[in-house]
């Protein structure tokens, strides 16, 4: 049974994980064009290389990242998200647009 | 059955000795008006098609393995169009028509079995979605209808009603389901093209796409440089690998599929048979083993490494649907690399660099799509650009549009 280092977890059987999608730089929800949210939503490099993915710890609820690579699948480091992404996104902006618009 | 099996049949002689084999390896020319990347299945018939019915011969297929070495030997040989969406059900629906008269237009038996497709449904959403399904179906000419237990048992007198403890509620009932032989569709498709001047040129890798000023002039292999008029991408399971070749970024994630087949059996089980709870298609060979197949990898993953994981779940829930098959033996397991869209419908048609066509995206259903996608990619081809109807809906700019096919029938094991 394959094994991955979950960071809150330590080594779990890999069917405890949930695959996320590869770690991608979203855009600006609010401003940006159809065009890329469809690029951020639904393309993606999927090429053969180490590769930085959003894992899920389902049992404890917790997501973090993985570095693996996706052909040996051999997973080279997990780490917390925090350590990448230190400040909180809003996801409201969208919502006060268009409260702006009514007013 | 071709004809000329029944005459063979009562001569001495071996039949195809004199056109057993593909013509010798030649040098590569300097240039070809088509270059085809991929000698699978989609490849060898778009190149059939386009020497056929658009007299279109001076045709490379390079093939980095060997003809038909890729997915179009690791899927379990499905044929079938019951799906949900109508562009999906009208473009199988072709699909099932060609696949039935191919071994007489090869003169070469592609093994092709009538049996019958069977989806068994074990909630209410399900029968439901089945009941769409086969209104669908019926619209389009397809011959799909909506069974009770009852039938089920008839049909399929070994199958447990009670799988998991999922009663069966209804079953899926699709008359035109059939099997053929995979690897025979590709021989037949490659021997059909070569005797029309086709070049199919395997162990030739390509390593770039030459792409000057948003067009596609030519490609890069291992054997050297070949320049071109129009490239077909026909790489099931490296799709966005090729791709990116061409500067081509695709809405793809590619997941390993795994099958696993038993030591032969007796003959007892002739429909294929698949729960859309359990996940889980069973069918039985023309030779008597049972395949068995089911959904892809949990993550995506280029390797076709076989996991114990798989075989613990599928075997389970396969052993659930039929109890005896537990004293069987697995003699192979194997997996085939899939390239899946988000709306479960494959990609074909223009791509945003000129003269370069994609045949991609073909997940799961890519084997039975064979003749009709051949078909199409050739029209395309020839006509410079031009996409027939039947596969406009399945342009990779949909994704951009926000105009997904979503194809809830697209695996025969969910949904």
């Amino acid at each position: 049974m394959k094994m991955m280092n979950c960071p809150l977890n330590g080594l779990r059987n890999i069917s405890e994980f949930v695959y996320g999608g590869e770690v991608k730089s979203m855009p600006d929800h609010v401003t940006c064009s159809d065009k890329e949210w469809a690029d951020y939503v639904f393309y993606s490099e999927n090429t053969i290389r180490v590769v930085m993915e959003w894992w899920f710890h389902s049992p404890s609820g917790y997501w973090f990242i993985a570095e693996r690579h996706t052909a040996s699948d051999e997973i080279l480091n997990t780490y917390d998200p925090s350590e990448r992404f230190n400040e909180r996104v809003e996801f409201d902006s969208a919502a006060a647009v268009t409260e702006e618009k009514r007013a | 059955m071709p004809f000329s099996l029944l005459k063979y049949g009562l001569k001495n002689d071996y039949p195809f000795e004199k056109d057993a084999d593909l013509p010798s390896p030649t040098e590569l020319k300097k240039h070809y008006d088509v270059i085809i990347i991929g000698g699978g299945g989609h490849g060898v018939a778009t190149a059939y098609y386009l020497a056929k019915y658009h007299g279109i011969n001076n045709i490379a297929i390079l093939e980095k393995g060997y003809l038909g070495g890729g997915n179009t030997a690791r899927n379990t040989a499905v044929i079938r169009s019951n799906y949900l969406t109508s562009e999906g059900v009208k473009f199988y629906k072709e699909s099932v028509d060609m696949f039935q008269g191919l071994s007489n237009e090869f003169d070469f038996n592609i093994m092709y079995s009538s049996r019958g497709q069977l989806t068994l449904a074990h909630t209410d959403a399900t029968v439901r979605s089945f009941r769409q399904r086969t209104e669908v179906n019926t619209h389009f000419g397809g011959k799909t209808e909506l069974i009770d237990p009852q039938q089920i048992q008839e049909l399929v007198p070994t199958l447990n009603m009670n799988p998991a403890d999922m009663p069966i509620l209804a079953g899926l009932w699709h008359i035109d389901g059939a099997t053929a032989r995979h690897d025979a569709v590709a021989w037949g498709y490659a021997k059909g093209a070569t005797q029309r001047g086709v070049e199919l040129h395997q162990l030739t890798e390509v390593t770039d796409v030459i792409v000057e000023n948003g067009k596609a002039k030519g490609v890069k292999t291992n054997r050297g440089e070949v320049s071109c008029g129009c490239i077909v991408q026909a790489v099931a399971g490296h799709s966005s690998i090729v791709a990116a070749m061409a500067g081509i970024k695709m809405p793809i994630t590619t997941y390993p599929l795994q099958a696993m087949v038993t030591q032969p059996v007796k003959p007892f089980l002739d429909p294929l048979v698949s729960s859309s709870a359990l996940h889980c298609y069973v069918q039985q060979t023309g030779r008597g083993e049972m395949v068995f197949g089911g959904g892809s990898d949990p993550y995506p993953l280029y390797n076709t490494r076989s996991t114990l994981d798989l075989k613990e779940s599928l075997l389970a829930s396969a052993v659930e649907m039929f109890p005896f098959m537990a004293n069987l033996k697995l003699m192979r397991q194997w997996a085939g690399i899939t390239d899946m869209t988000s709306d479960y419908s494959p990609i074909m048609g223009l791509s945003p660099v000129e003269n370069y066509y994609l045949d991609a995206g073909w997940g799961t259903w890519g084997f039975k799509s064979t003749p009709i996608c051949g078909k199409s990619m050739a029209e395309l081809v020839a006509s410079g650009g031009k996409v027939p109807e039947l596969i406009a809906p399945f342009a990779m700019d949909r994704f951009d549009e926000f105009r997904q096919v979503n194809e809830m029938g697209a695996t025969a094991a969910s949904h």
